[in-house]
């Protein structure tokens, strides 16, 4: 076991951990933050993805370990039900998600994407979301959602 | 799925990790992006005894000059290296092909020195660190040495690397003169690796390609050079028809494998027009 | 201003085709969800499982005892503990009276016929616990030949899979219309026509590949368990496990929370399922499993599977004259709940919108050494349409004739509905004509068949093609009395009930359980509409045997059609009810009350009007109501549909195809459905998005890969290529509508449209791209290799290679695809 200390959505956490646990099972298990979901064993879907000082990152390709000292923000961390963050309305708005288990990656991915590229293209999007696999959506509606947060975070008017 | 246990060892320094690996037992894997090393941890190809995990090592990061050379760190992420500025005025390729290294989150974790280190035939760094004469320095209980990239990828995720030691910067000579860089991606689906890519550098004078240098993804065990077509652009007019020409010997020399994305005679025959395409390119074509 | 303005000006909109963001959205966005795996109940055990590594042997030795005594395992089990106990799995439609059935162990006793087969459980108090021990269990195997190729596996004297049955076939199932007495005779049709085409196409093995992995949690009480499970079915499981297992079924309950995505994957009584709750009742304690991806991919039903010998028939005018279908269809190792019934489904749909004078079906069901297949998006109907549409375009360059020229000469005019086809479908409503000239404004058709000629004729290495998809789809399963024409085990019902609640707000209980559809928005739409009360003060209930006792479920596009129609005959119920209640509060007679926008309203008595929302609080009162009522407008109703609905829409794609490599892409993709009545645009678009993904992945990416040993070499996303956003275009989309005239909604289902429709258009826009150059088939998925080598090697691009990639050292293992040995490790490097 290691002891390790981490801050997640605001808040401090000190907690012994095998080295082996994975950063998204330690968000999971043991501090129930269960918004943040494992689809897949290599890496590839993206459903996992937090942002690990302020970078978005598979939570499921990192040791719980290798976040001690670091802040971790989930989606359960990034707005609520009152105040949504823009990205995770613009999903709402856009019908950007079905069955929602992508969904929390797909809008931590879109967050940092956003972060670095302000105004991205309809490609810029498709290929900064490369890394989140969605089966319900065929994509289309995220790249609107994305396009439509990407507005509105920049104070200009929502394109559709 | 999880891993199989082992221990774990976060040092800081270069020294501290040396120290890590030796007392670290019979099977210890280093840690560096993890990107590739968990996911094969989790499917239990790996299960080492000790984990060195190299993320806390500071001076493993970042990118510098020294004369004619360009250093970077082994530890600098694919995000870092994406957005160094020196690496964009003297190293263009390198930025080039880590763009198309899988997609944006494993680009922050993923460094330039693990996915070397990995030797993965269809990664995309290995071709392009033998197209750029870069080369290794490894650190080891008995001092640091340094291996060209020739020599660096010995075999299937093999290098020059022993045990014991610690691959800590990639010297990459810069490119001077009017040096144009393709990397030419193949595969099926955006995030995919490789099924085969050209990575190209090409120096053209007085309308003549004056020296050409093309590395290759996953057309055989390691990177390697398309010798053959270098040597017949050396010289060579910068035209689509002698371009071509020398693009047809591209696979020469390449042992290519055969899997659900390709058998090897197609990839013999897409390294052609990769290229092609990639001197092209690089020659402004 | 008249009284009837003033109604109009003030009367709210109506639901019904309004683009309502989805109430579902709130917690899913906030990452406040309820999937299984979130699941933790104290003293919870979890379950690992121990699977086969080979494709086909006879277990000859089972050795628990290191992983017993492993730290914090609790037990271990095989399939020699559970063999008394496990029952079979359900198959619920014997498509013949003959169909051959092996049952199928959930946990196999003494033979293993695919690799990815449970062979013991270890049931740890922690997930690593559980997973390690795995290891530790030592199972021997005595190899039998795997059996893999159907068209081998159908030949005498072939391996057999099951070595107690004759042979591989489970079943032959035959359509004939002429003895159906809905067409001609088919042999002499053939016999008489002047052209006949004949191809041999093949669907290749899909992945499901949800993004939820399975996951189930039971909960023992006493002699009551409660489960909780990431299906599709919570409803039917119920049924099934209860006559599996023994447990009674009023001592089950079924909960199947927020379910990531299912398209048909989780449409099924799992071996997992049963197991849990196997040991859940053994040990008397609560137990999670939940599924790594390469289990999923490996252990988890497949889809599709079938090489299809079609032939057509016409004349030189390009009449067409009969239909001739023979299939294969891989049912893999064992019969699941409706293995055997996909290709017969799919058996009405061959003849798709044209009018063929003569059709006959025959289908082998095959047994072959890999997972069994079931349903996935379309199940039998995507099969179909793309065997037709292909054809039809092959029929197209036979007779040098255009491939929309020919399909309007034959399909079905928008004035001959209702149309009775020769698989004696009766096709409710439609106009492919206008669904056909819309798409095609969409695409900029014109623009892109001049282009296309152009790139033709100055030899362009990247060539450019036209595909056209002119399907339908048999939707809305489904009328039961049908379903058991055909054998099917079940009916295909949906109930619904409405509780009208004292503050006026309004529960609905659907038996249709939604895994991302949105039933709880569009559900809220037709009751806001049905019963005049806000879209807000509706909640719908699902997904819960406790909460909805009866339902049938969500596939087959059935939820509005027939989920949808039962809310809507509750909703009238309520209403019927609530009149009663309104015209004893009103004091006017029953015959004099008009309702209108949630009030009852006496005709001609300005002023005197009862809300629907105030009858509640009034029959929960229950101080005043009438003598010969019950205090309550609550109402449950039942609807049986008595026919399939049937969409229909024009699919077009662009293709570029890059002569040099092989590879393709999609240029531009437009197409437009005729889904009957819209109930809400966003979620009806949203769905057809994602099926077109999934069909235009069949079409160019995804295939379930089995070496020569019948190890699955796409165990895992690296291999499984799932598109992403980046490897889909934009699509173009637009709705024509005909009312479906079964269901008082209109409505005809768009669950699968996307799906189905999408896949032949793709191929045929590629071939129409290389056509010119010789090619006249290519193998799904479209490779690039394929594609070059049919370009320049001709034939159809041929047999990929079994091999896994070299990515991550292979990234596969023995427990994530099985044993290599030399013969599937031609030419691999894992």
């Amino acid at each position: 076991m290691t002891s390790i200390n981490v801050r997640v959505d605001g808040a401090s956490y000190s907690d012994d951990v095998e080295p082996r646990t994975l950063l998204v099972h330690y968000l999971r298990e043991q501090l129930g933050k269960v918004g943040t979901v494992v689809g897949c064993d290599t890496s590839n879907c993206g459903a996992c993805t937090v942002h690990l000082d302020g970078n978005a990152v598979k939570s499921c390709t990192v040791f719980a370990v290798q976040a001690d000292g670091s802040e971790v923000t989930t989606i359960e961390g990034v707005g609520s039900a009152d105040a949504l963050h823009p990205v995770q309305k613009a999903f709402h708005e856009m019908h950007g998600l079905q069955c929602g288990f992508c969904t929390p990656g797909m809008i931590m991915a879109s967050i940092d994407l956003l972060q670095e590229n302000p105004s991205p293209s309809e490609t810029e999007i498709r290929e900064g979301i490369e890394g989140n696999l969605c089966r319900c959506t065929g994509y289309q509606n995220i790249v609107r959602a994305v396009q439509q947060a990407a507005g509105e975070l920049s104070g200009s008017a929502g394109q559709a | 799925m999880i891993p199989a246990p082992f221990a774990y060892a976060r040092p800081t320094t270069v020294d501290e990790a040396l120290q890590a690996i030796a007392d670290g037992g019979e099977d210890v894997k280093i840690l560096a992006g993890g990107q590739s090393l968990i996911p094969v941890m989790r499917l239990r190809l790996a299960a080492p005894e000790t984990v060195v995990d190299l993320t806390r090592v500071t001076e493993l990061r970042g990118v510098r000059e020294e004369g004619d050379t360009l250093v970077i760190g082994a530890m600098t992420t694919h995000h870092d290296v994406i957005t160094d500025p020196l690496i964009a005025q003297h190293a263009p390729l390198i930025a080039e092909a880590t763009e198309t290294v899988a997609d944006r989150q494993v680009r922050r974790r993923g460094t330039f020195g693990g996915a070397l280190a990995h030797a993965d035939p269809a990664g995309d760094l290995p071709a392009v660190a033998l197209a750029l004469d870069a080369e290794f320095v490894i650190a080891g209980p008995n001092g640091r040495r340094t291996v060209g990239a020739a020599d660096f990828f010995v075999d299937y995720l093999t290098t020059a690397l022993e045990d014991g030691e610690l691959l800590v910067e990639i010297r990459v000579p810069k490119l001077s003169g009017t040096w144009g860089v393709r990397y030419e991606k193949f595969n099926r689906v955006a995030q995919a690796w490789s099924i085969v890519a050209v990575a190209a550098a090409v120096r053209r004078e007085n309308g003549h390609i004056a020296e050409a240098r093309i590395g290759l993804t996953n057309m055989g065990p390691t990177p390697l050079r398309a010798r053959a077509t270098e040597a017949a652009l050396a010289g060579a007019d910068a035209t689509p028809e002698a371009i071509a020409a020398a693009a047809r010997s591209a696979g020469e020399g390449t042992s290519p494998s055969s899997d659900l994305n390709g058998q090897a005679d197609y990839r013999a025959h897409l390294v052609q027009v990769l290229t092609r395409r990639a001197v092209s390119a690089a020659a402004g074509l | 201003m008249t009284v009837t303005e003033d109604a109009a000006t003030l009367a709210p909109a109506k639901e019904v085709g309004q683009p309502r963001r989805r109430k579902e959205d709130a917690r899913l966005i906030t990452g406040r969800t309820t999937w299984t795996d979130n699941m933790v109940l104290n003293g919870m055990l979890h379950l690992a499982v121990v699977r086969s590594p080979v494709a086909h042997a006879r277990i000859t030795g089972v050795d628990v005892s290191a992983a017993q005594q492993a730290p914090n395992v609790v037990a271990v089990l095989t399939g020699r503990d559970l063999a008394a106990e496990q029952g079979s799995i359900p198959c619920a439609w014997p498509v013949t009276a003959d169909m051959v059935n092996p049952g199928h162990p959930s946990i196999a006793v003494d033979q293993v016929n695919h690799v990815g087969e449970a062979v013991a459980i270890v049931v740890g108090r922690t997930k690593a616990a559980a997973t390690d021990a795995v290891e530790l269990v030592d199972i021997d195997y005595e190899l039998l030949p795997p059996v893999l190729d159907m068209e081998t596996a159908v030949q005498d004297g072939a391996d057999l899979v099951h070595d107690e049955l004759e042979s591989n076939t489970s079943y032959h199932f035959v359509f004939d219309a002429g003895e159906a007495g809905t067409g001609v005779d088919t042999e002499q049709a053939f016999a008489d026509a002047e052209v006949v085409v004949s191809r041999r196409l093949v669907q290749q093995r899909l992945i499901p590949a949800f993004m939820e992995p399975r996951s189930v949690v039971v909960q023992p009480q006493g002699d009551n368990f409660t489960m909780w499970s990431a299906t599709q079915i919570p409803h039917v499981l119920r049924v099934m496990l209860a006559m599996v297992t023994g447990v009674p079924e009023h001592k089950l309950r079924i909960i199947a929370p927020d379910v990531g995505g299912g398209f048909g994957g989780k449409l099924q009584v799992n071996p997992e399922e049963v197991l849990a709750l196997l040991v859940a009742r053994r040990l008397g304690k609560p137990v999670k499993w939940t599924e790594t991806r390469s289990e999923s991919l490996m252990a988890a039903h497949h889809g599709r599977g079938q090489v299809q010998f079609i032939d057509i028939a016409s004349d030189r005018q390009g009449n067409v004259k009969g239909l001739r279908v023979r299939l294969l269809a891989d049912m893999g190792a064992y019969l699941r709940l409706i293995t055997p019934g996909v290709p017969a489904l799919g058996a009405f749909m061959f003849p798709g919108i044209y009018k063929f004078p003569a059709y006959r079906f025959e289908c082998d069901g095959v047994f072959t050494n890999k997972v069994p297949t079931d349903a996935y998006r379309g199940a039998g109907r995507p099969e179909a349409t793309f065997a037709i549409e292909r054809i039809m375009d092959e029929l197209a360059v036979e007779l040098d004739m255009d491939p929309l020229e020919l399909r309007r000469k034959n399909w079905i005019g928008a004035e001959e509905f209702p149309f009775t086809t020769v698989a004696g479908l009766e096709y409710d409503s439609g106009d492919y004509e206008q669904a056909t000239q819309k798409a095609l404004d969409l695409l900029g058709y014109d623009e892109l068949r001049a282009e296309q000629k152009r790139r033709r004729e100055s030899n362009d290495p990247v060539q450019l093609g036209i595909g056209f998809s002119t399907f339908t789809e048999m939707c809305g399963l489904a009328p039961s009395r049908v379903l058991g024409s055909l054998s099917y085990g079940a009916g295909g019902w949906e109930s619904a009930s409405i509780r009208m609640l004292p503050t006026g707000k309004v529960e609905v209980v659907t038996g249709s359980t939604p895994h991302g559809q949105g039933h709880e928005t569009a559900w809220s739409q037709l009751v806001a509409d049905q019963l005049g009360v806000p879209f807000e003060d509706v909640e719908v209930l699902h997904g819960d045997t406790a909460v909805s006792p009866r339902g049938m479920d969500t596939y087959g596009s059935r939820s509005l059609v027939v989920g949808g129609t039962a809310v809507v005959k509750a909703a009238e119920k309520v209403v019927a009810k609530a009149r009663k209640v309104a015209a004893h509060l009103l004091e006017a007679s029953e015959d004099d009350l008009e309702f209108a926008d949630g009030k009852f309203s006496v005709r001609g008595t300005p002023g005197a009007a009862v809300g629907i929302q105030e009858i509640a609080l009034a029959v929960f009162a229950a101080h005043n109501y009438p003598e010969d009522v019950e205090p309550s407008i609550d109402a449950e109703a039942t609807f049986d549909p008595v026919n399939f609905s049937f969409p229909h829409g024009t699919h077009l794609c662009a293709m570029e195809v890059d002569t040099d490599t092989g590879m393709v892409k999609i240029r531009k993709y437009a197409c437009v459905d005729d889904v009957g009545t819209v109930v809400n645009p966003l979620i009806v678009e949203g769905q057809i998005h994602g099926g077109l993904a999934q069909g235009i992945a069949q079409a160019l990416y995804e295939e379930a890969v089995y070496d020569a040993d019948g190890n699955l070499t796409t165990g895992s996303f690296v291999d499984y290529l799932v598109p992403s956003a980046a490897d889909l275009p934009h699509f173009d989309t637009a709705n024509t509508v005909h009312v479906a005239p079964g269901n008082p909604i209109g409505a005809k289902g768009v669950g699968e449209a996307g799906c189905i429709a999408s896949t032949p258009a793709v191929v045929n826009a590629a071939l129409d791209a290389v056509r010119h150059l010789g090619v006249s088939d290519i193998l799904m998925p479209l490779t690039p290799e394929r594609v070059w080598r049919a370009i320049h090697e001709g034939g159809d691009g041929g047999a990929r290679a079994a091999a896994g990639t070299n990515a991550y050292g292979g990234a596969q293992t023995e427990s994530t695809a099985g044993v290599s040995t030399p013969q599937s490790s031609l030419g691999g490097d894992r």
